[in-house]
């Protein structure tokens, strides 16, 4: 036991936990609530983008720490439910954001996920757990027999990650060097 | 926390987290939904960015096609001049089509019926920022007359109902919610039965009788009878029909263009709206319960 949790430490030790700029994880939540909110006004297409799940995920992968990173998807979480319509009670998101930021910020705990391959993979298998969530939430809670599985979240899962390639790219750039 | 090992910390963190808002949404559950303090905080948060945003959005259109997109102007100019005459010649000859005359009649009775009904222009600045509920914010609210279960139309048809009335903002529930509905009835065979939101595009006529004849195309206008909009308002036209005991499985598809929406007009009363004289037998209302002729809509 002791050799294994010796190797665990050994193994990740070289994975660096970020630091970022001032007021960049607030920036980023508020920017991403609001671009969600009224961009699909002109492009109703954009609405299949989830920007603010991309943030808990980018900073839950990139802080490493599962407690901040359950908070930070609680708060988006609950600031997504109030900007929703009355179909959606609060704390539905909510639920579901905490987990995966606290998923999230595990994983980045225990692996690289610098890479772009293991980003977009990582986002796929989250954004799918946040609906799948979400699904479970309100078949047991609500009572409203959502499909679990549909080709539109397919699409969306894979048009989110590569999204999060990008993005992700452009939010390393808030980190402090 | 101070007992339990540091390893454990989060996890524990994570089940008290998810607990507390199990909590929070079997409260939310039990209660009538009305406006709650987060909400009205939050969306007074967000709105005036929202506002700035769909503003800035609107300033950098108006910049582009007034002064920079007028390259093709002259050549677009000669293309709508010659289609121009060629809408003339179709407008002539839509003009003495009988049909059309018997269309433009009713509108024009609908417009002399509804001439005291006070309407107010509104901008689309925001959506849900949740894919499953189908609500948008309008650039008006309550200092604007603005109040809880007023109508939502565009020139197209119906769009849906105002929902939440905050100070300078206004929710509005589309049509297309799972939880809107509209007292409705087939324009040509007045068969009457509200229409609904399925969550999709499509819209659903609930309770039309297997018995009665529904064709694809048909036109479905509003009832009146859910007392929110006046009588004959364009809701949809039917697009699918499916067989089902005892009522068919009707699928509309709505007039007013709901994933493109701009403006919008708020009809500015909540007094029963007037009803034509012919008194139309009792019908189901939106969400399915049978409206008396005397119910109205709250105060």
């Amino acid at each position: 036991m002791m050799n294994d949790a010796f190797d665990l430490r050994l193994a990740e030790s070289h994975i660096e936990v970020h630091k970022f700029r001032s007021g960049a994880i607030v920036a980023s939540t508020f920017l991403a609530l609001v671009l969600q909110a009224f961009v699909p006004v002109y492009f109703p297409k954009f609405a299949v983008l989830d920007l603010p799940l991309l943030v808990v995920i980018y900073f839950g992968l990139s802080r490493r720490n599962p407690s901040t990173g359950l908070l930070l998807g609680m708060m988006i979480g609950l600031l997504q439910d109030s900007l929703s319509g009355p179909t959606v009670p609060l704390g539905l998101y909510g639920i579901a954001k905490t987990i995966i930021g606290y998923l999230a910020s595990s994983i980045g705990a225990r692996l690289d996920t610098e890479h772009p391959a293991a980003r977009f993979a990582l986002t796929m298998m989250f954004f799918v757990a946040h609906q799948g969530i979400i699904t479970l939430t309100r078949r047991l809670l609500l009572s409203e027999p959502e499909p679990w599985f549909t080709l539109r979240l397919a699409i969306a899962a894979a048009v989110n990650a590569v999204v999060a390639v990008v993005l992700f790219t452009l939010l390393d750039r808030l980190r402090k060097s | 926390m101070a007992g339990i090992p540091s390893r454990h910390r989060s996890v524990v963190l994570l089940a008290g987290v998810i607990i507390l808002q199990v909590v929070l949404l079997a409260v939310q559950i039990k209660r009538d939904s009305q406006g709650r303090l987060l909400r009205v905080w939050t969306v007074g948060a967000f709105s005036p960015f929202e506002r700035a945003g769909a503003k800035g959005i609107g300033n950098i259109r108006g910049t582009w096609s007034h002064y920079f997109a007028l390259q093709n102007t002259s050549r677009e100019n000669e293309q709508l001049r010659h289609e121009n005459d060629e809408l003339k010649m179709q407008v002539n000859q839509l003009r003495s089509k009988a049909a059309e005359a018997d269309r433009l009649s009713a509108l024009l009775n609908f417009r002399q019926g509804q001439r005291n009904v006070p309407m107010l222009a509104a901008r689309v600045i925001g959506t849900s920022a949740d894919t499953a509920s189908q609500t948008v914010y309008l650039d008006r609210g309550e200092r604007d007359g603005i109040r809880r279960n007023m109508g939502v139309i565009t020139p197209d048809g119906v769009v849906g109902k105002v929902i939440e009335s905050y100070r300078d903002t206004a929710q509005v529930l589309l049509l297309t919610d799972k939880d809107s509905g509209v007292g409705a009835m087939l324009a040509e065979s007045r068969i009457q039965s509200p229409v609904g939101g399925t969550g999709e595009p499509l819209l659903s006529m609930k309770y039309i009788p297997t018995d009665d004849t529904v064709n694809v195309g048909e036109h479905v206008v509003t009832s009146g009878m859910d007392r929110i909009f006046p009588r004959d308002l364009p809701v949809g036209v039917v697009t699918e029909i499916k067989t089902g005991r005892p009522f068919q499985h009707v699928r509309v598809r709505p007039a007013a263009n709901l994933q493109r929406l701009e403006e919008v007009i708020v009809l500015l009363t909540l007094h029963p709206l007037e009803q034509k004289k012919e008194a139309p037998p009792p019908a189901p209302d939106a969400t399915g319960k049978s409206v008396s002729g005397t119910a109205a809509v709250n105060p």
